[in-house]
């Protein structure tokens, strides 16, 4: 007989569906089947049960081997490294659990390491525009029960977020959205005709990289000021017909993604789309929240705040934390060559940073914690694969609007797995007999 | 066949997330992810036909991979390729002090590279970085 669980969190994105339906073996060892998920989470359910896992930490040979060693031995190989580093860093943390990175900060704090997240790649801009100029937010629910004027600005829900629309934004009804998408103006701005795109009442092409003249054209417009005929490729007629769209909302919602953090601008961008949204504020209620990516990028942001005082790029090698985005920032160091150990968890460097980033770490002492093979393990000297989180181990972890949530465990790892928390535990206490600390 | 310069984007799509979950080494991330979004206009004035390998060049590196015909365009000019290594080979890193490499708007050209073949994920990080 198979066994039902309800009520799965789904580890994947920032979204973190909560009605996911796995269905597993009697002995709650294999999984079958996934119901509710989107396509991306089915497959990061399944992937676990794949037969060709690796399930021991390897050691990178010099003739490109791979040479099996025990969870033991990769915990002193992994101490040691960051022990006798002089700016070691610790990269990652968006795919495992706020228990497992409360973890990696003790680590980081003992042996003095820059610690950062994979915001480095994706919303650490918009955290430095939060901390210019605040984040007039709102949870997901309200946007579900409230918003009848939704704002996708750089962002592609149908295909990074593939439940978003339907779970909270555009389709459920809501206590005062009782028609679902009939109840709501969806609004998206992208340079591409996106899928998401295809389904806006207004889809504005604006001119790649000219999101904040767009955005400024915007807060002209609120208040019936002059503008040019054409402004980031969009005539003004539009750009006036937007603005009273938004004005005349009762509730509404800008949701930003990679689109203006990635592009020239970076941060001001943030700041722009910001100030449009205290300018509505004045004739209506309006709110705006970043579409975070990794199912617990949000939660490391957290964790390194109550811990350190700052969401990412922490420097930790005087002793105390230091914050300088372009200074302490991961890519920055490395392309400077300033780190002379890696330490990653829960996230791939090799697939997602600049190539230069990458050559630089390839070439010193590296450890790789990832339950996948990925061109960071590639590269790292050590593998270490450990347990599914949000599949094979549960824990905590926060939503893109800052709710958070308990992960549950599924299903058994591979038998003699370790999980995340468990391997860095091993690899504190030893750094803790290393550097003599109690 | 002719050289075309355009903008080039990277970022997310489903059949990348998808690939990426069911395991990078394998060869549907490359199909997934090795690839390069073309509007039609672009792909006539490269002379290619849909699905011919391409070598796109930067200021910051060059990568082969299989120019397709966009699904969500028109974008004239623009050119996507779904974030991964491929992309990232030729991104530009500067982060202008905010951490965050420009990975949207990078000039490219672009060239036909018709018997150059498209490398597997890891293996191109490997083959980059020089270690085997």
């Amino acid at each position: 007989m198979t066994k039902t669980i309800t009520d799965v969190i789904c580890p994947f994105c920032g979204t973190l569906c909560d009605d996911v339906e796995v269905v597993v073996s009697d002995d709650g060892k294999q999984l079958l089947e996934v119901y509710n998920a989107c396509v991306i989470g089915t497959e990061k359910f399944l992937h676990s049960q794949s037969k060709d896992r690796v399930t021991r930490p390897r050691m990178h040979q010099p003739d490109g081997t791979w040479k099996e060693i025990s969870y033991d031995e990769a915990a002193e190989y992994s101490a040691q490294m960051l022990a006798k580093a002089k700016k070691p860093l610790m990269f990652g943390w968006s795919s495992t659990n706020c228990e497992a990175q409360s973890v990696g900060n003790e680590i980081a704090e003992i042996t003095r390491a820059c610690c950062d997240n994979t915001a480095a790649t994706c919303h650490g801009t918009s955290l430095i525009a939060i901390q210019d100029i605040g984040l007039p937010s709102c949870t997901l629910g309200e946007i579900k029960n409230r918003a009848d004027r939704v704002i996708f600005w750089g962002c592609n829900p149908a295909h990074a977020h593939p439940r978003h629309m339907s779970r909270y934004s555009i389709f459920p009804r809501g206590f005062f959205t009782s028609k679902g998408q009939m109840s709501r103006k969806m609004i998206v701005v992208d340079p591409r005709v996106t899928d998401t795109a295809k389904m806006a009442d207004v889809h504005l092409q604006v001119e790649q990289g000219m999101d904040y003249e767009l955005l400024d054209a915007l807060r002209v417009a609120f208040k019936g000021e002059w503008l040019p005929d054409v402004v980031a490729g969009i005539p003004k007629e539009k750009i006036r017909e937007v603005a009273d769209m938004m004005k005349s909302g009762r509730f509404g919602i800008i949701f930003f993604g990679m689109g203006v953090t990635q592009s020239l601008g970076k941060n001001h961008n943030i700041d722009a789309a910001i100030a449009v949204t205290k300018d509505l504020n004045e004739y209506t209620k309006f709110s705006i929240m970043p579409m975070r990516g990794h199912y617990n990028v949000t939660g490391s942001g957290e964790v390194f705040g109550w811990q350190f005082g700052f969401p990412y790029a922490v420097d930790l090698t005087r002793g105390f934390a230091r914050y300088n985005p372009g200074d302490t920032s991961t890519i920055d160091l490395l392309v400077r060559g300033e780190v002379d150990a890696m330490f990653t968890i829960g996230s791939d460097p090799g697939a997602h940073f600049p190539i230069s980033a990458v050559k630089q770490f390839a070439h010193i002492p590296s450890v790789c914690v990832d339950p996948h093979l990925t061109p960071t393990t590639g590269v790292s000297k050590l593998h270490v694969p450990v347990a599914f989180n949000g599949v094979e181990v549960g824990g905590n972890c926060y939503r893109m609007d800052n709710v958070p949530i308990d992960c549950r465990k599924v299903v058994e790892p591979p038998e003699g797995m370790l999980t995340d928390e468990q391997f860095l535990i091993k690899v504190r206490d030893r750094v803790r007999q290393l550097k003599g600390v109690a | 066949m002719a050289t075309i310069q355009v903008n080039l984007i990277s970022g997310r799509s489903i059949q990348q997330g998808v690939a990426i979950e069911g395991g990078k080494e394998k060869p549907a991330y490359r199909t997934a992810a090795g690839i390069i979004e073309l509007d039609p206009s672009d792909l006539k004035k490269l002379g290619a036909w849909k699905n011919t390998n391409v070598r796109v060049t930067s200021d910051y590196g060059n990568v082969v991979v299989k120019a397709v015909e966009t699904t969500q365009g028109p974008h004239p000019g623009l050119a996507f390729i779904p974030m991964g290594p491929w992309a990232n080979s030729i991104i530009d890193p500067n982060t202008y002090s905010t951490g965050m490499p420009t990975f949207k708007g990078v000039p490219v050209k672009i060239d036909v590279a018709i018997n150059e073949p498209i490398l597997l994920g890891i293996e191109l990080v490997q083959k980059l970085c020089g270690v085997k």
